[in-house]
């Protein structure tokens, strides 16, 4: 990668679907990662709601787009850091979340799963060593 | 609003030829758009398409040309897998034309 590549850091504190900022987010991280940025994501808040399984939006009459976090490996997002205590603030745990993965292509494209599960003092230190970090 | 003719049906569009309900989508339709466009639709133009309306259906995004051109790669091999082959099969660009034929809206980041 040449010196131009910026660490970005995407940080998603809302749930899914009451203001449109999880889905602009998700857009721009997409739009980031086509124009080879290293782009890595970070779910704390009521952000970690937005990567729970068997989300139904029929009756907010909201496109359900919690699919697309799958395809992030495709465009070499592959660190989803979600935050262990908002976790635990709301009753769920890594298994309430979808499993999501990315093809290792330094070790034979295995499949590895993309969600870090990180402390909030290991979190802290992330987003320091970032060059850019846009809050949603 | 302007449309598409299918055999009579009048099928709604935009001002850039991409479909405004995605469920109205046929591979008559596609047909129909393919000629608008100047496309003669083969077997190879057919895989794309089919490829992009599976990866919408599964992922609920249209992939980025450099995604598609990847995944084509790996399912039909490198010399249709490659970005001079695919703008040969699709001129004005794979993600852009490709997914109105294939009845998706226009790719996330394209302007």
């Amino acid at each position: 990668m040449s010196e131009d590549v910026k660490k970005f850091l995407y940080v998603n504190r809302k749930a899914p679907y009451g203001t449109i900022y999880a889905q602009e987010s998700l857009e721009v991280v997409l739009i980031g990662a086509a124009f080879d940025q290293d782009v890595e994501m970070a779910f704390l808040d009521d952000g970690v709601f937005q990567l729970t399984k068997n989300q139904d939006t029929k009756g907010v009459g909201l496109k359900n787009f919690s699919p697309t976090f799958r395809a992030l490996g495709d465009y070499e997002v592959t660190k989803l850091y979600v935050e262990q205590e908002s976790l635990d603030e709301r009753g769920l745990t890594l298994d309430d979340l979808q499993d999501i993965q990315y093809e290792d292509e330094d070790d034979d494209w295995a499949e590895k799963p993309s969600i870090r599960v990180v402390s909030r003092a290991e979190m802290g230190k992330i987003m320091a060593n970032q060059d850019v970090v846009l809050s949603f | 609003m302007a449309a598409y003719d299918v055999n009579g049906t009048a099928v709604e569009h935009d001002e850039e030829g991409y479909i405004t309900n995605l469920s109205d989508w046929t591979p008559e339709l596609a047909d129909v758009i393919a000629k608008a466009e100047e496309i003669e639709m083969d077997d190879e133009r057919w895989a794309v398409v089919n490829f992009l309306r599976e990866y919408y259906e599964e992922y609920q995004i249209a992939p980025a040309v450099r995604v598609l051109i990847k995944a084509i790669k790996k399912s039909m091999g490198p010399e249709v897998g490659n970005n001079k082959y695919m703008y040969e099969l699709f001129p004005y660009g794979p993600a852009k034309q490709a997914c109105k034929i294939a009845g998706l809206p226009k790719p996330t980041g394209c302007v």
